[in-house]
């Protein structure tokens, strides 16, 4: 699984990044960044559905790719769209909404990576699992970022919409679902 | 022993070398546009169409107004990386589904405030003009800019011949509407058919120009064959494609992405890198093919032909 998710990276090094490969770089790895974050937030819904417990420790390696690919999405737009002009960047956050929330669900991941190892687990207890909370408002963020850069044709945005509602639907307190626990 | 006959052809019967000239190009083209649409489901993407002698089909075109010496933005890039919703939303959609669309046969009815109205077939649409290459450069409000040679003529003069009125102060351009070659037109993605619309001295600008042909070719469907706008100065969305009417108006138009969006894509979309756009700032462009951006120049570098349409103008209000 390490190496599967190692995969779309790799692939940046020999697919054929077109015409314009700034965009091309830049829209992979975001989409890969929000596929598996939908993925990290389907490991708790799929441990319940199958009652197999060895899900959650996939579910780590699921958030820390996802950052991975968060920061190599960051990067790109950093370093090779903007240039490195700060005063372009900050223009960017301030002025354009789709940026401004995709940077938002960037700063809400960063504290989440932080506090991944065990150590940090262990430390924070039951503070752990509060913060971590912070993964839903984050991936809500991830999705209205790419809902709000597209300018015309919705479908792909709004079926990443639809996949995190039903994700969260899931976690609905309803009685079905806790029986299977 | 051989007998000539006389020469029989009176020298008055002898084309004039430069109608002559033109004619023959206005063959080659028509020649080009029925070959591409016997080819052209065969074609690879990426590779120029040519003769059966592998020769460029519109060649030794005089240099056209303003035109700039390049470099060219690779065929490829060109015609792989396209906006065409019609035939696909992805930059690569549109030369994908380019082979459903059928461009032959193909009229443009000309309308509204002019003394001679009319449908013509595209070959009696083009026939009087001579064509000249058109190196501009084409930035679009996404950021990413090219150069291309285009084919092709000034629209002010195809539309002369509709004899404007005074009461014509707009003109109005749709693209096809047809669900079947056009396969997008079956989703509900824009108002369809596109719309774009210039006011009558921007029509009339000699820079303003019609193509049917690009890199010495005819068209690639996905550039917008057989007939499209070309408006150097102006974002790439005025620049309609697959041109079926234009019609004059006293009243300016609805436009496409203005009517969608109204406070990103205005009705001028000049090229303008101090007005910032809502998603993109526009200081800065990315040429195709390239990994580092350069300064985007004000109505796109053409500011010495153009400006003086918008005088006194405020170019930050009337984006």
């Amino acid at each position: 699984m390490f190496v599967l998710l190692l995969m779309p990276a790799l692939a940046l090094l020999v697919m054929d990044l077109g015409a314009n490969p700034v965009e091309t770089i830049t829209h992979h790895t975001g989409d890969w960044a929000l596929r598996i974050l939908l993925l990290t937030l389907a490991i708790t819904p799929l441990r319940k559905l199958t009652g197999w417990r060895e899900w959650v420790r996939l579910r780590r390696m699921f958030g820390l790719y996802s950052f991975f690919y968060v920061l190599l999405h960051l990067l790109t737009y950093l370093v090779l769209d903007r240039e490195l002009r700060i005063g372009g960047v900050w223009e960017d956050i301030i002025e354009r909404p789709y940026i401004t929330i995709g940077f938002t669900a960037f700063l809400m991941l960063i504290p989440l990576a932080v506090t991944s190892t065990d150590g940090m687990v262990r430390r924070l207890g039951r503070n752990w699992a509060r913060l971590h909370m912070l993964v839903y408002p984050a991936t809500l963020c991830a999705v209205l970022h790419f809902l709000w850069l597209v300018k015309a044709d919705l479908r792909e945005p709004l079926a990443y919409m639809g996949l995190f509602a039903l994700l969260m639907l899931l976690r609905a307190p309803i009685p079905l679902w806790r029986k299977s626990r | 022993m051989l007998i000539n006959k006389p020469n029989d052809i009176r020298p008055s019967e002898i084309t004039d070398k430069t109608v002559y000239k033109q004619r023959r190009r206005f063959l080659q083209g028509a020649g080009a546009l029925l070959g591409v649409t016997a080819t052209g489901g065969l074609m690879a993407l990426g590779t120029p169409p040519r003769d059966l002698q592998g020769n460029k089909i519109f060649k030794d075109l005089p240099r056209g107004i303003a035109s700039i010496d390049g470099p060219l933005t690779d065929y490829e890039d060109a015609t792989t990386y396209n906006n065409f919703y019609e035939l696909g939303v992805g930059k690569s959609g549109p030369a994908e589904n380019a082979a459903l669309f059928k461009t032959d046969p193909w009229s443009v009815t000309v309308a509204g405030e002019c003394e001679k109205p009319g449908t013509l077939t595209l070959e009696d649409f083009l026939k009087p003009h001579a064509l000249e290459e058109r190196i501009y450069r084409l930035r679009c409000v996404e950021t990413w800019s090219m150069v291309i040679p285009w084919v092709g003529f000034s629209l002010g003069d195809a539309l002369k011949r509709f004899q404007p009125t005074r009461d014509a102060k707009f003109v109005i351009f749709e693209t096809l509407f047809d669900p079947d070659r056009l396969v997008m037109q079956n989703f509900d993605l824009l108002d369809w058919p596109y719309q774009e619309g210039l006011r009558i001295d921007e029509a009339m600008h000699p820079l303003t120009t019609l193509a049917i042909g690009m890199y010495g070719e005819v068209l690639p469907k996905q550039n917008g064959a057989p007939l499209r706008l070309v408006v150097p100065w102006k974002y790439g969305f005025k620049s309609i494609k697959s041109i079926v009417s234009i019609k004059f108006s006293k009243a300016r138009p609805k436009t496409t992405w203005s009517d969608l969006q109204p406070e990103e894509y205005g009705f001028y979309a000049n090229v303008n890198p101090d007005v910032s756009h809502p998603r993109w700032s526009q200081k800065r462009e990315r040429p195709l093919g390239e990994w580092f951006k350069k300064d985007t120049l004000l109505f796109n570098g053409y500011a010495e032909q153009v400006a003086g349409l918008y005088k006194g103008m405020d170019l930050k209000k009337h984006y």
